[in-house]
């Protein structure tokens, strides 16, 4: 029992809750739905400035090719939310997409199961090593990266490991079922399972609770270290089912390919508001973070297209840099805003 | 089980608890009635939390027996207490700040629908829970958003709706203020009247009497007294807690104390200092060449005091002046540069640097001044450690030993030497002696004096009454943050600083400081 | 109360070379498995190559490790790489004005992507010090942008140039030891003589040992951590320069790909604490090499270099391990 408590305690116990609350929920609210906002405008831009920007073809394909950073980053939030990280979802997702290409000819089951099954395998890998040897996830999940990458590349043989085109494999990335890419299905499928399980399960509920505060969920009796390797699990399972998609858009899977994805995945959570000390955090946002920065993309192809002026593509990752800039700021404002109040 | 109802809830018996050979507890003993409310009390290093993660389950118990609700019990976690009818609300509260209050109630056994979370129940019985507490609250609101004595309401709510039988509440009052108190008493009482038992640590006397039915006092890990609270005044209170007798104290001899020195300007001025809750009007002088001891309960604000002096803290309001000069601190690097030395009482976290060896701790403070160019003389810092490491006697296999693997006395007496070898005026101590053996304790109080013989000014906080009367020219008390009462020369008696801190016998409140 | 003894401890390394035994004792068991199966091992080809590829990452790694030092972490180095071995380029290419003499064009294009990077460095300083942001994610955003900006202004293009001296910088030698080699050994030495004998060092280590211990003790805690940051950036810049001299090219994408994984994985292995409080530089030195003869043997005994990858996430992880259960 030591004197010194936190001095500042007492300024928030002095102060009445409800202020500070609406005062906060306007930070919130920018917080949260700012991404929302931003993308809402980014789209009538784009839908006022260029023909074609609501066409079916380029939303089909934006969504096609972005479903699979949308899986990942739905797997990266759960884990951002425990106050863990998981670097390690790129490479794992090249490591698929080979693994699916070189079973491609054995029909669809087989290797979407095998692409899967190498995800998660890897996420049980983190997940063990950070819950049991209680190593920081940093760490675990950078060496599983370099891991990943080098058994892609021995997999696939240094090179990209071309799919087989008659056994349907190549349909899990390219096919349609009611006028929608599969894809983009399984994106949607992965943001409504996950909202779900994140706000009405005690799965999700517990995955906050260990970000905001890991000691005290382990004494209110949650079983905090099964789920964070489950979260560790999804993470890479997703990762496995964003690489066989990949190989499957592509006809090829890529051992260099992925490389990044997770940086991507990182910034698409922040951007939507998700603490990145965990303990917060939404899958909407989270599909709005996705969707913003892909649209910055192919928003840049468009402007190009016009020709009016040139923009090269390196500066999307410019563009994707100040945005996670600009939102890390706001998130470094508001704790030290809660901060001073006491919290 | 009949036979039981009219048992005690939970009975501890011949609690013994050693750390290393050292021992905590001492055939400690606690018992406490069904529907009771029961203060638990003793000094820092007392016993109380050791007893407390015992009964918890966060420490093993070396012997001894645990009876709970008539049963023998032996947990191994604080989960398991708490499954067993036992909750502990701590004083960094155990909570996801992050999270809404009812799912700070509900975590872990949210109710569902259909197996998804049923949210609008949640939040009803949230409520409801509260409202039992006589609490209204926004049950949705982030916890953090919530003052702090509803987040202590929220612990209790969730305690409660657990089924617990006891509610162990560990300096629930330190944070809060005079309106919250009442609130957190009426929530006792309330719980007292459905039948749950409240264990209640705290060390302000005036709370125990508002509150408590029964007192266990500790002290060096045994138990020493257990009555009514009816049956002890505060000062019974004190002296059984500080394990002193009234009337066998001897004041000093008058020849021991030389005259204030109030003709020398003082080298720290304090005046009507206030910062956050724990300092309300702190006002007192220190000069230079003595020692100025000060004294109170846990909780009394002396750490705080020290540390707005030393600039770690923010001061909200009074005057401090440093030398006759009115300052104000940005960090604790402008109070070094004026010559302000404080000496944490958390050695740990915030004294050493593990990793360091003995010499580099020891000038840590003094570097920059052997620095030409960016770059250390070796051979001067070699010279000033070997001189400290002889002067003060500490005990290293040389001057790269790491710090970490040194005693605690000799870890401390690095510490002081890392004020003592840069040039210092005011020198603040914290609870210099805890957790050191008796011969260092004495090596450090002895050198301490030297240093105030010296010239320099010395305020020293200290918990051990003896060291105060020993030691000190002057003591001032501090009770709830307020300076209540200045001592010098003959009146420097265990006696009066206890009637001080317990606000009984001569010094009052009104008293203040002449 | 405890005797003590006065046992003089084994004459032992003075502590800024200290590198773990573990770390040392692999070196010499990979040296020995060298020596005996590999072919033309012991010659000085052998060792240049080695010493050639390991430089720019101890150089970056030396960085890396102050900065871990402090209880941080900089990921951007490799793009701070990239944009300073961009930006050269398109200085000794401008040919106008003052930058035609060569001799100035040759410094401008070495002191100003240098001060670019570090320009870079003070951005993550500042975020982690100032602002309180965690390292990895201030440090992100210039992994991210950070190549972005060298691509955006080489337009990703390749740039291939013939500049003799800058040639040098990356093929010369010195009584047969490429420059590099000399540059990376110099840098080496300075930086353990800093963290060993400058104020700057000492306050690195407190900082990173006990925050709060060396704020209270009148310790610039912020200051210190920005400056690391910029140092790490400033070296980053200098590597950068490096790989174009080398390959006479310098191409945006590829400029320190990687590099923070190599980089911190050398820290890792060569016993600086991870969590902050404890730097060995030669110790990084040492790590590097291992990871460098790692990869050197197994691409000598046809392994390809993707079990390297492997190989190395293994070595980390035991590092780390190892690290964690010494505390």
């Amino acid at each position: 029992m030591s004197e010194s408590i936190p001095m500042n305690a007492g300024h928030l116990a002095q102060a009445l809750a409800a202020p500070i609350a609406r005062k906060r929920s306007r930070w919130h609210l920018l917080r949260t739905q700012g991404v929302l906002v931003a993308l809402v405008l980014l789209i009538i831009f784009g839908a006022t400035r260029y023909d074609n920007f609501l066409g079916a073809y380029n939303v089909l394909s934006l969504l096609r090719y972005n479903s699979m950073f949308g899986l990942i980053a739905v797997g990266m939030a759960f884990v951002i939310m425990t106050g863990g990280i998981d670097l390690s979802v790129g490479t794992t997702a090249a490591l698929a997409s080979v693994i699916s290409a070189l079973l491609s000819p054995r029909g669809v089951v087989l290797p979407l199961a095998a692409g899967v099954g190498a995800g998660a395998l890897i996420g049980m890998i983190n997940g063990l090593i950070i819950t049991r040897l209680k190593i920081l996830p940093f760490i675990v999940t950078l060496c599983t990266f370099l891991a990943a990458h080098g058994l892609a590349l021995l997999f696939a043989g240094n090179q990209s490991v071309s799919v087989s085109w008659d056994s349907g494999f190549t349909e899990i990335g390219q096919g349609d079922f009611l006028g929608f890419p599969i894809p983009a299905w399984m994106g949607a499928l992965a943001f409504i399972a996950g909202g779900l399980l994140l706000n009405f399960s005690a799965f999700g509920r517990t995955v906050l609770a260990i970000g905001g505060n890991e000691e005290a969920a382990r004494l209110m009796g949650l079983p905090v270290d099964r789920v964070k390797f489950l979260t560790y699990l999804m993470s890479g399972a997703l990762a496995g089912l964003a690489g066989v998609i990949l190989a499957s858009q592509f006809g090829a899977g890529q051992p260099n390919e992925g490389n990044g994805w997770e940086l991507f995945a990182i910034a698409a959570v922040v951007v939507g508001g998700t603490r990145l000390t965990g303990g917060e955090g939404s899958i909407g946002s989270t599909l709005s973070g996705v969707l913003l920065l892909g649209l910055i993309f192919n928003i840049l192809n468009f402007e190009n297209g016009k020709g009016v002026i040139s923009l090269s593509a390196y500066w999307q990752s410019v563009i994707r840099g100040v945005f996670l800039l600009i939102v890390v700021l706001l998130q470094a404002r508001l704790a030290q805003k809660e901060h001073e109040a006491g919290g | 089980m009949n036979s039981q109802a009219s048992a005690p809830l939970l009975e501890m018996r011949d609690i013994t608890k050693a750390f290393s050979g050292v021992a905590a507890l001492k055939n400690a003993r606690l018992t406490i009635g069904r529907a009771e409310v029961h203060a638990l009390i003793g000094q820092n290093g007392a016993g109380k939390s050791t007893l407390i993660k015992i009964l918890t389950g966060a420490y093993k118990r070396d012997g001894g027996e645990i009876r709970f609700a008539g049963q023998a019990i032996d947990f191994s976690t604080p989960l398991q207490a708490q499954r067993g009818g036992i909750s502990t609300i701590y004083q960094e509260l155990n909570l996801i700040p992050l999270r809404s209050v009812a799912e700070n109630i509900f975590l872990g056994r949210e109710p569902r629908r259909l197996g998804l979370i049923d949210w609008p129940a949640m939040y009803r019985q949230a409520e409801a829970l509260l409202a039992k507490l006589g609490i209204g609250a926004d049950v949705r609101l982030p916890l953090h958003l919530c003052n702090t004595a509803t987040q202590q309401m929220v612990a209790i709510a969730r305690a409660v709706s657990q089924h617990a039988q006891l509610v162990i509440m560990d300096e629930p009052t330190s944070s809060l203020d005079e309106q919250e108190v009442e609130t957190l008493f009426r929530v006792i009482r309330q719980l007292k009247a459905d039948g749950v038992s409240v264990i209640f640590v705290s060390h302000r006397l005036d709370e125990l009497y508002a509150v408590c039915d029964r007192v266990t006092v500790m002290r060096d890990g045994q138990t020493v007294a257990e009555k009514a609270m009816s049956d002890m005044d505060k000062l019974q209170l004190v002296t059984t807690m500080l394990g002193r007798e009234l009337a066998s104290t001897v004041a000093r001899a008058a020849s021991d104390s030389a005259a204030p020195e109030t003709a020398r300007q003082a080298t720290l001025q304090l005046d009507h200092l206030k910062s956050g809750l724990r300092v309300n009007e702190a006002s007192f002088a220190v000069h230079p060449g003595e020692i100025v001891g000060l004294a109170g309960l846990l909780g009394a604000g002396r750490t705080e005091t020290a540390r707005c002096v030393f600039g770690a803290n923010k001061v909200d309001g009074g005057q401090m002046k440093l030398k006759g000069q009115s300052v104000s601190w940005q960090s604790p690097a402008d109070a070094i540069a004026h010559g302000v030395a404080y000496l944490s009482e958390d050695r740990k976290i915030e004294g050493i640097i593990p990793e360091m060896s003995v010499a580099e701790n020891l000038t840590l403070v003094l570097l920059p001044k052997l620095v030409k160019l960016g770059v250390v003389n070796r051979q001067a810092q070699q010279e000033i450690v070997q001189k400290f490491i002889s002067r003060l006697q500490i005990k290293t296999s040389g001057p790269q030993q790491k710090i970490r693997e040194l005693s605690g006395g000799n870890q401390q007496k690095v510490l002081l030497a890392r004020w003592l070898c840069s040039k210092i005026d005011l020198l603040m101590l914290d609870e210099p002696t805890r957790g050191i053996d008796v011969g260092a304790k004495a090596e450090i109080l002895n050198l301490i004096r030297e240093l105030a013989d010296d010239g320099l000014a010395v305020l020293m906080i200290a918990s051990e009454l003896e060291e105060l009367t020993a030691y000190a020219q002057r003591v001032v008390v501090l009770r709830d943050g307020y300076s209540v009462r200045e001592l010098q020369g003959g009146e420097i008696s265990e006696t009066n600083i206890m009637a001080a801190m317990a606000n009984a016998g001569r010094a009052t409140a009104e008293e203040g400081v002449q | 109360m405890t005797l003590t003894l006065k046992t003089p401890g084994p004459r032992s390394l003075p502590k800024w070379a200290k590198v773990p035994s573990g770390a040392l004792l692999g070196l010499v068991l990979l040296l020995l498995f060298n020596l005996c199966f590999t072919d033309h091992f012991l010659s000085l080809q052998t060792l240049n190559i080695n010493m050639t590829q390991v430089s720019t990452i101890v150089i970056v790694a030396v960085g890396m490790t102050m900065v871990i030092a402090t209880g941080g972490i900089d990921l951007s180095v490799g793009s701070l790489m990239a944009i300073s071995g961009a930006l050269a380029p398109l200085i000794f290419g401008a040919r106008t004005g003052l930058l035609a003499i060569p001799a100035i064009g040759m410094i401008v294009a070495i002191v100003l992507p240098i001060l670019a990077a570090s320009v870079g460095g003070v951005l993550n300083g500042t975020l982690v010090a100032r602002f309180r942001i965690q390292p990895i994610v201030a440090t992100l955003i210039l992994f991210i942008a950070g190549r972005g900006v060298a691509q955006v202004l080489t337009n990703g293009n390749l740039q291939t140039f013939s500049h003799a001296g800058f040639r040098w910088l990356g093929l010369g030698k010195v009584l047969g030891i490429p420059f590099q080699v000399l540059l990376m050994l110099a840098i080496v030495l300075v930086a353990a003589w800093v963290m060993r004998s400058t104020l700057f060092g000492r306050y690195i280590l407190a900082t990173g040992g006990n925050e709060r211990a060396a704020r209270l003790a009148g310790i610039p805690v912020q200051r210190v951590k920005l400056a690391v940051y910029v140092i790490c950036g400033a070296l980053s810049g200098l590597a950068g320069l490096l790989v174009i001299a080398i390959n006479s090219s310098a191409d945006a994408n590829l400029i320190g790909l990687g590099i923070e994984l190599d980089a911190i994985a050398a820290v890792a292995v060569g016993g600086t604490l991870l969590t902050g409080g404890r730097a060995r530089i030669v110790g990084t030195l040492v790590g590097a090499l291992i990871i460098q003869l790692v990869r050197y043997t197994l691409l000598a005994h046809g392994v390809p270099d993707a079990a390297a990858l492997v190989v190395k996430a293994g070595i980390i992880l035991v590092a780390v391990y190892l690290q964690k259960r010494e505390n």
